[in-house]
This record gives C-alpha cells, sequence and structure tokens, in this order.
C-alpha cells in the first residue's frame, strides 16, 4: 500500500499530497509495510561499478549480490577501498551502476527518471554520513527541516511549518539534542552533529536508514551513544538500517554483516 | 523554501560577496546621478529652446524678407487654423551693437530682431524673460521710470531715473569742458578748476531737473537725452554685460549699459545693393533667456521701426515685408504634422521659406546632448558588467566552497533545479541588494547635487559648478522614473546573467563527487 511505485506513478500534485501524512507521524504505529517482517526491501542484483581514471579504469564492485530485508539492521564490512562507500550511494540512487539492478519494495530503482529518484531520497531513505555533511549556515533545526522544505513549495511549507516545527523538535529531544536547537554545526561537537544528522535523516520518516560510518569520527563512547540511538531505532520503530563500517565492534551489533571484499560479498 | 532561506543564508554571511556587488553599488549611483543631471539639463534646456523659440517657424532664406505677411498668415490660418493658437511677424537682421563706454566704444556682434510686441510675447515666452516686472506682463518699448529687476542686488539704478542722472552729467562734463576751453584761451590757472564734476550719485537722487523748468520748450527741437529717448531696444543681457568675479571671488555681472542709456545699432538695409543704416536706439529693457548663446545674441526692437530703417516698408503700395513668421500651437497639437502640411501648402520650388519647428532648428544640439547622454550610459553600463565578472568569479568561488554543501542537498533529495535556484536567486538578491544601495545613494546624491557640489568647493576651494560658465545659478537635475526602473532592471539583470554560470555548474555537479568533495 505504501509503496513508492505506487506513488511515482502518480501525478505530481498526488505526490504532494502524499508527502501530507508525514506531517503526522505516527509514533509507535509501524508502517503498514512493515508489518510483514522477512519481506526484501532493497536489493542489489550483480551490480558492477568501476571508476574511470583517465585510461585507467578502477573496477570498484564486481557483482556485489545482497538482500535486505524489512526491519533488518545490516552492516557492512570491509577494507578500506574495497568500495562500501560506492555501493551504499549506489543503494540510495546517488549514483547509477555500470550493470546491475538496485530493488527496491520489489520494483527496480536505479534506471528511474532523475525527478523520481530525487523524491526517493527525500521520502524513502534517510542518510547519514562520516562528517555529518550538516549545512554550516543553518542552525540544527533548521538542517532537521531541509528535507521537508525541499519537499514542499514555500507557500506549503509555511502552511504546515508549525507542525514540522514540532515533529524536528520532537526529533532532536528523541536523539537528545532539545538544548542545541538553535546552535549551527561549528558550535556542536562531532557527536552532537551527527545526532542532529541523524533526525534530519528521520524527519521524512523514511523506511531505510543509510549510514556510512557513522561512527567513524567519533571516539567509542560517542559512537556508543550513536549505535543507541540507532539500534533503539531499528528495535522500537522497525526502521531498516543498512550501516557501513570499519569497526568489527560496531558492526558486531548489528542482525547481519555483510563483508565486501574484492568487489564482491564474501560468505561472513 | 529551502532555496529562499540558503541564499538568504549565504547572502548574509558571505561579506566577500557583498563586496564584489560594490561596484554595482557605485555603477547604478553613477549612472542615477549623471542621467537625472543630463536629463535637468536636457530638459531644462528644451524648456528655454522652446520658450524662446516659439513651435514652428516660416522663415525666409533672403535678408530681405518677403512681402505682405498678413496675406501669409491667412494662408496659414486656412492651412491649418485650428492648430495655431498665436502668429508674428518677425525681421531678423544680423548687426553689430556699439555700447559707448567711458569714451570707448564696445562693440558686439548681434541677431538683432523686429518684434511685434503684442504678438511676438504671445508666441514665445520672451516677455518673461525681461527684467522689468511691468515688462514681463506687458512688453513695451517705452522706459520705465525705476524698478528693473526688483530683488537683485548688484543691479545698477536703471531707466529715466538713471537717464537723467547721466543726462546731467554729461551735461556738466559739457560745462565744465567749455569753462576749460575758455579758461585755456584766457590764459587762466587750470589747477584749481581741472577736476571732474561731482559723482551726481553721491548727492542722492536730485529732483527732475527740467520739469517745469523753461528749458523743456527745446523739447521737440533739440533731442534732450533727459526728457526724451530713442526708439526702444531690448538687450540680451550677455550682450552689454560682462560676467565674472570680484577680489572675493562672488559671481559679479558688470554692466556696460543699463536700461536709460543709448546704444548704436548698424545693420544692413534691404535691397539689391545692401547698405549699412545705423541708428541710436535707448535700451528700454534687458533679456535673460539664461540661454547663454541667446542672452549674448539677441536684441529686440519694435518691427515697424526696423521696417522704416531697413526700407522693408513700401509706402506707395503700403506692403510691408518681414523675414519670417512665428507660430505658436495649441497644446497637443502635432508639430511635425502642422510643418508638414505648411511645407506642402508653401511648396519650395515656389517660396523660398524654410519652415521647421524649434526641435528642427535646435537640432543639433539636442542631438549632441542625446548622444552624450548615450555614449555616458553605454560607459557606465560597462562599468556594471565589469562588475558582473567579479560577481561571477566570486560565484565560482562560493560554488566550489559550497560543492559539499550542494552534495548534501541532492543527496537530500533536492532536484538539479533546486540547487540552481538557489544560487540564482543569490545573484538576483545580491544584484537587488547593490543597485537598491545604490538606488538610494544616487537619489540622495541627485536631491542634494547642490548642496555636495557646494561642500566639495569648500572642501576643495574650486569652482564645481561655474555658474558663469553655464549661466544656470543652480545644476539641474530631473530624475526619470522610467530611467531610474531601467537602470536598475539592467544591473540586476548583470547579476542575474553572472549568477547563471555559476548556478549550472552548482546544478551539473554530481551528488557523489560533491559528497566526497573535502
Ligand atoms: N570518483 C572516483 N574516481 C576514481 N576512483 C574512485 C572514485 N571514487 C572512489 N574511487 C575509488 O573506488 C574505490 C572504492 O571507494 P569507496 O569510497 O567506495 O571505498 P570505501 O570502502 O568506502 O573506503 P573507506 O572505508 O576508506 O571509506 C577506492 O579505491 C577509490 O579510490
Ligand atoms: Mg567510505
Amino acid at each position: 500500500m505504501d509503496n513508492f511505485y505506487g506513488l511515482a506513478t502518480r501525478t505530481s500534485a498526488a505526490k504532494q499530497s502524499a508527502a501530507g501524512p508525514h506531517v503526522t507521524f505516527p509514533e509507535n504505529a509501524p508502517a503498514p509495510s512493515r508489518a510483514a517482517k522477512q519481506e526484501v526491501l532493497l536489493a542489489a542484483h550483480g551490480v558492477e561499478k568501476s571508476y574511470r581514471k583517465g585510461k585507467h579504469v578502477v573496477p570498484v564492485l564486481l557483482g556485489v549480490d545482497f538482500e535486505i530485508a524489512d526491519g533488518e539492521f545490516v552492516a557492512i564490512v570491509g577494507q578500506s577501498g574495497s568500495g562500501k562507500s560506492t555501493l551504499l550511494h549506489l543503494l540510495g540512487t546517488l549514483d547509477a551502476p555500470d550493470s546491475g539492478e538496485i530493488h527496491f519494495e520489489g520494483g527496480r530503482i536505479d534506471n528511474l527518471p532523475t525527478s523520481s529518484r530525487d523524491l526517493l531520497r527525500n521520502q524513502y531513505f534517510g542518510m547519514i554520513f562520516q562528517f555529518y555533511h550538516l549545512l554550516p549556515e543553518l542552525s540544527a533545526l533548521e538542517n532537521v527541516l531541509i528535507p521537508n522544505m525541499i519537499a514542499d513549495g514555500t507557500f506549503r511549507y509555511w502552511r504546515n511549518r508549525r507542525q514540522y516545527r514540532e515533529r524536528a523538535e520532537h526529533l532532536l529531544e528523541l536523539v537528545g539534542l532539545s538544548h542545541r536547537l538553535k546552535h549551527k554545526p561549528r558550535e556542536l561537537s562531532g557527536g552532537e552533529m551527527q545526532r542532529a544528522a541523524i533526525a534530519r535523516a528521520l524527519i521524512a520518516e523514511p523506511q531505510v536508514l543509510l549510514a556510512d560510518e557513522p561512527t567513524g569520527n567519533l571516539d567509542s563512547k560517542t559512537g556508543e551513544e550513536i549505535m543507541e540511538i540507532l539500534r533503539t531505532l531499528n528495535a522500537d520503530q522497525n526502521l531498516t538500517i543498512v550501516m557501513v563500517t570499519h569497526d568489527a565492534a560496531i558492526a558486531s551489533q548489528a542482525d547481519r554483516i555483510v563483508r565486501l571484499a574484492e568487489g564482491r560479498v564474501q560468505a561472513a | 523554501m529551502y532555496k529562499l532561506l540558503l541564499s538568504w543564508r549565504y547572502l548574509r554571511t558571505r561579506y566577500i560577496a557583498l563586496a564584489s556587488i560594490i561596484s554595482v553599488t557605485l555603477g547604478v549611483a553613477t549612472l542615477i546621478v549623471v542621467n537625472s543631471v543630463m536629463a535637468g539639463f536636457t530638459k531644462e534646456m528644451h524648456n528655454r529652446l522652446h520658450s524662446i523659440l516659439s513651435d514652428i517657424v516660416l522663415e525666409s532664406h533672403s535678408l530681405d524678407g518677403f512681402a505682405d505677411p498678413q496675406w501669409h498668415m491667412e494662408q496659414i490660418r486656412q492651412v491649418c487654423g485650428d492648430d495655431i493658437a498665436g502668429m508674428t511677424p518677425v525681421i531678423h537682421v544680423p548687426a553689430l551693437l556699439r555700447i559707448p563706454f567711458r569714451g570707448d566704444f564696445h562693440t558686439r556682434q548681434i541677431n538683432l530682431i523686429g518684434v511685434d510686441k503684442t504678438t511676438y510675447a504671445e508666441v514665445s515666452d520672451f516677455s518673461q524673460y525681461l527684467l522689468h516686472p511691468e515688462n514681463q506682463s506687458r512688453v513695451s518699448f517705452l522706459l520705465r521710470e525705476s524698478g528693473y529687476a526688483p530683488g537683485r542686488k548688484d543691479f545698477p539704478p536703471s531707466g529715466w531715473e538713471h537717464r537723467r542722472m547721466q543726462a546731467m552729467y554729461e551735461k556738466a562734463l559739457e560745462e565744465q569742458r567749455h569753462e576749460i576751453a575758455a579758461a585755456a584761451k584766457s590764459d587762466a590757472s587750470l589747477a584749481t578748476n581741472n577736476r571732474p564734476p561731482a559723482d551726481p550719485y553721491a548727492a542722492g537722487v536730485p529732483k527732475d531737473p527740467y520739469s517745469g523748468s523753461g528749458e523743456s520748450e527745446l523739447a521737440g527741437t533739440i533731442f534732450d537725452p533727459a526728457t526724451e529717448q530713442n526708439t526702444g531696444v531690448i538687450l540680451g543681457i550677455a550682450t552689454c554685460s560682462i560676467r565674472g568675479r570680484d577680489a572675493d571671488g562672488e559671481v559679479r555681472d558688470f554692466y556696460l549699459c543699463r536700461p536709460g542709456d543709448d546704444v548704436q545699432v548698424y545693420f544692413p538695409n534691404a535691397g539689391s545693393s545692401p547698405k549699412p543704416v545705423s541708428c541710436s536706439l535707448t535700451v528700454v529693457d534687458l533679456y535673460e533667456s539664461k540661454m547663454s548663446e541667446y542672452d549674448a545674441s539677441f536684441a529686440f526692437m519694435p518691427i515697424e521701426k526696423l521696417q522704416e530703417l531697413r526700407g522693408m516698408f513700401d509706402p506707395l503700395t503700403n506692403t510691408t515685408y518681414v523675414t519670417s513668421i512665428q507660430m505658436k500651437l495649441k497644446p497637443g497639437a502635432d508639430l511635425n504634422a502642422v510643418r508638414d502640411k505648411l511645407r506642402a501648402a508653401f511648396p519650395a520650388d515656389q517660396y523660398p521659406y524654410r519652415i521647421e519647428t524649434w526641435r528642427d532648428l535646435q537640432g543639433p544640439l539636442l542631438a549632441a546632448v542625446q548622444m552624450e547622454t548615450t555614449i555616458l550610459n553605454i560607459l557606465l553600463f560597462l562599468i556594471i558588467a565589469v562588475a558582473g565578472f567579479g560577481i561571477l568569479a566570486t560565484f565560482f568561488m562560493i560554488v566550489v566552497e559550497k560543492t559539499r554543501d550542494i552534495g548534501i542537498l541532492k543527496a537530500l533529495g533536492a532536484p538539479s533545479r533546486g540547487v540552481m535556484s538557489i544560487f540564482l536567486s543569490y545573484g538576483v538578491s545580491l544584484g537587488a541588494v547593490g543597485s537598491g544601495v545604490g538606488l538610494v545613494l544616487g537619489l540622495l546624491f541627485v536631491t542634494n547635487i547642490n548642496d555636495i557640489a557646494g561642500w566639495l568647493e569648500w572642501i576643495t576651494g574650486h569652482e564645481v559648478f561655474d555658474p558663469t560658465v553655464y549661466y544656470f545659478q543652480e545644476i539641474p537635475t530631473s530624475i526619470q522614473p522610467t530611467m531610474v526602473v531601467g537602470v536598475m532592471v539592467g544591473s540586476v539583470l548583470v547579476a542575474v546573467l553572472a549568477s547563471v554560470l555559476p548556478a549550472l555548474r552548482a546544478a551539473r555537479l554530481h551528488p557523489v563527487a560533491a559528497l566526497r568533495y573535502e
């Protein structure tokens, strides 16, 4: 029912109204599609990707196959340069594979038109990065609200700004940052920035959280706190999480570990 | 929404970009100031030229003029009488003006104009530029008692008041000369009597020495300058005055002659072999249009007298001759249409006339001013264009600096168009801020331009706007809304154009490349 393809085939006006339900975040009621556990949510089929550097072709992924079930917490591990970030970007439609397919909710997404992929990233995927990637000119609260601003036109956003703001404040409270709403990123510590980034990733009520080394730049204690938040999200809200990491201790907290080496998924 | 928010934040946090639009600000301010001043000059000049020249002139090619102006005016009335508000016959003739001054003659080349005093004032604003208030409402070629140029401090006493005084002085001087001559003859000592007569003004204005005295009986037989005047003439103020500075640097006019004085005028008479005719005229008023070209060359006298002197009156047939007919149109009449109708009515192969509007007559001058304005506009707009390149460079820097943020926005689902419009609206707002500040500065400058000129004068000790050169007391300005809007639109457009390339680059950035950028 709450299917991306259903949305994508509607008119753009319908898309706008489809964004409406996000305003009232059903806190504890899981989304209908999540009710069916073990259903494959996100999958990579024979994904290949190589970078071209002048005459050199750098093969990074040589046929990656794996599936992520709805509600699963997957950790992708591998050596530096093994293509973990590349794979995550492909899963999140930030980049297109040379060959192979990415599937989301059973449909292929890597060949969708740009506008549909923009909508997908805005509404269905949440992303977290190693270097937090907050916008330096905006306060923590405004950073969290950016996906809403992107989704809505100016007028629509203005009409809904109170509900959005309430929800953003609620999310910031959830990640433990309610005392830093008005602070700019440079006035925040690394852990605090990552909390804000998580709140931003959650504001559009995504189906999947894609995290690229979310603890990579933090000390172990702060990293542990961030992991706590992610685990809670996964457990309480049944949020599907795909996390890239170096750290074996961090990876072990996930439901499943996918090891990437020599461009392929290795048996764990 | 994020577009507005971000471009607003970029605007507020990036002062380097504000620095890059200072040149836009300055360009806009200068454009507004220059255009307003040029428009002020043009407008002032148009007004003056127009009011001096009347609307349409029908002019003979020959100095001898054409016969029977009444018939011509009748014809004109038939052709386009509905549009004509007034007509007057005029004679133009080049002449020499000789002003006696301290025993010398100052000679000036003038354009002597014979006018009909009642109708001429109807077709042009001629009378408004006269100095005597009564002449302004009703032109007269008779000398007035006094009261010329009220409110003008350094204007010397004029009119009959001055003429009587002058006559008395001359008379006293003459008597003294006689005495000296007599004394020299009788070999008496010269020393005691060898001094000029006392300045009559020192004793205050005396009563008319001739009123009621028996000497007035002589009037009519011998010309008595104290009670009689020659035919009146109205001189352009610059033909008989010298504008300069006194020791304190104040601008002052020095008058070689003034209303009440007699001058001589020479001009050719009409006919197959013109000979110079001379006559003595009495200055009855001065003409100050503040167009130095006219003030320095015009002299007006009654047309009948000029016709008589030049032989442009045939007593046998009672026909008169004039050199041109000036017309004033009713408000709203189409200048060029009337001119063309008249040209059709007086075809060039039958009538050797030149029929032109005041715009045609002043075409070269108006075109020169127009051209000057255009060139200045082009040059100044180049400044803004240069500023555009500054914005371009700054924007490229900002886009490079913001590469990662662009990647983030795209990762969060912002479409390329959205990213592009961030930088475009940033460019628009920069341009708007820059030209807005420029607008305010420019308007402030224009409205206070004379104060600023005075202030600069005070600081540098140099005259910024020299009234001896321009015959304007102040710098004339006129703020044209269309010009202001045009300048604003143009400069904002430059800012937008300058931000298009960087914005396109931002929109094209690959999100992954942008995210990896450190
Ligand atoms: N734009 C590019 N051009 C050429 N090569 C690239 C480009 N981006 C990535 N690579 C190469 O692709 C390989 C995989 O990069 P990727 O960032 O996916 O590795 P990673 O597993 O995330 O490493 P790390 O753990 O250090 O983050 C690397 O060898 C990298 O050099
Ligand atoms: Mg990586």
